[in-house]
This record gives structure tokens, sequence and C-alpha cells, in this order.
């Protein structure tokens, strides 16, 4: 007989209150910075130059617009994964860790929305 | 006497533990990444400088045109091959492949040096264009 509570044992985590699922997600995200890393440090490597013209037409075409709001995305994510990990070990303070992984929090959004928001507009800019 | 006063080492304890390869590339493997998240910062300014336009984007190729622009591009260029290298490395031992100690030892020098000529391959790359 199991002295686990009906919730818990649904639930399946213990005391640490988080399963496999941030560790996953680190994983899965990683495997997908694979292809979409190399393909952002080839495309600039093929660019003739790195001019305003050649870097903002490269940038327009849907594929590079897309390909590009998809790598800032999984970037933000897998690195507010990782920079929390490493917050979560060297904060020993709870209340200095909270006020620590809520300030990543804002500032990946922040940062990663306006990476987005950026390519977006080159995209849909009229031309 | 009560022994439990005594300060005793815990493990790993820097003072006691064998610096080794193994270790090194750990620690730097969390080292290049949270480079790499200062990197993204750059990444999305640099893309925000093209959202803004001509002066925008001369004002942030000037930023990453300049001596500590340039050490930070070619230090990002290393944290990332050495990240992706180290990481796939790390993929490799999520499905249980590349345990023994001879294979870790390869597979770790494989992703430093990897990473190292990798770098120096970009920049070759780089600078050869930016002379022709």
């Amino acid at each position: 007989m199991s002295l686990r509570s009906p919730l818990g044992r649904v639930l399946g985590l213990g005391s640490a209150k988080d399963g496999t699922e941030h560790w996953w997600s680190q994983r899965v995200s990683a495997v997908a910075l694979i292809p979409l890393t190399l393909w952002f440090l080839f495309s600039l490597l093929a660019l003739p130059g790195l001019d305003y013209l050649t870097v903002r037409t490269w940038l327009s075409f849907p594929m590079s617009g897309f390909l590009a709001v998809l790598l800032v995305a999984v970037l933000t994510y897998h690195s507010y994964l990782g920079t929390t990990v490493i917050v979560e070990d060297y904060v020993p303070d709870a209340g200095t860790k909270l006020l620590f992984l809520l300030l990543l929090r804002f500032l990946y959004v922040l940062i990663g929305g306006a990476g987005i928001f950026a390519v977006l507009r080159v995209a849909f800019a009229s031309p | 006497m009560d022994s439990s006063a005594r300060a005793r080492p815990t493990s790993p304890h820097a003072e006691i533990y064998r610096w080794q390869i193994g270790n090194s590339l750990s620690i730097l493997h969390r080292v290049t990444g949270v480079a790499l998240a200062l990197g993204l910062i750059a990444l999305s300014y640099w893309l925000v400088s093209i959202a803004g336009g001509e002066q925008a984007y001369a004002a942030a190729s000037g930023v990453f045109a300049s001596g500590v622009g340039v050490i930070c591009l070619i230090g990002w260029t290393f944290a990332f091959l050495y990240h992706l290298l180290n990481g796939v490395r790390h993929l490799f031992w999520d499905v249980g492949v590349g345990f023994e100690r001879s294979q870790r030892h390869l597979s770790g020098w494989f992703a430093v040096l990897g990473a190292a000529a990798l770098t120096l391959c970009v920049w070759g790359l780089v600078f050869a264009g930016h002379r022709a």
C-alpha cells in the first residue's frame, strides 16, 4: 500500500514540485537551435556584404524573416531555461532568488519581443 | 570530543577536487551559455537596428566594428561553436552513448579544439571577404 495521496500519485511529482519538464524543454529547444543557428551563421557568411541594403533585403525575404523569428523565439526560450538554472544554483536566499528569476523572465520577454517585433517590421514594411 | 564540529570537506569541494577536463568543459559550457545570453541582447539590438533604418544600422555597425565589438563577436563565435559541439556531446550522453572514459576525453577535446578551429575558419572567411 502506498502512503502517497491520490493527488500526489496523479501529479507524479515529489517534494521538488517539478518533474523532468524543464530538462526536456532544454533538450528539445537545443535540438531545434542546431539548424536555426547554423542557418543564421551560414546566411550571414554567404551575404556579399553586411551593408544596410544587402542585410535588409536578405531579412525581408519571407523565408529569412520566418526563420529569424523562430531563431529569436527559440534562442530566448533556451537561454531563459539555462540562465534560470544558474540563478537557482547560485543564489541561496529564497527572496533574492525569486527576484532574480522574475527579473530574468521580464528581461527575456523584452529582448525576445524586441527582436521578433523588429523582424516583423522588416517583413511587413511597405516597399 | 564532539567531532561533528570539525569542518569537513563537502563534495565536490574546490580545495580537494582534482581539476580535470570533464569539469573544466562543464564549467565552460555554462560560461559560454551566459556569454551567449549576452549575445542574444546583441542579436536583438542588431535586428532592431535593421528595422530602425539606415542611420540606426550604421550606428549598430559602428559598435560591432569597433575594437571591443570585434573581440565580442569573435568571443561569441567561439562561445556559440563550443556550446553547439558540447551540446551535441550532451545529447549523445542523454541517449546513453559515449560514457566511457576514453570517449568522454576524446569528445571533450574534439568539442573545445573543434570550436577553436571553426572560429578561426569563420573569422578567416570574414577578414578575407573584408579585404576582397
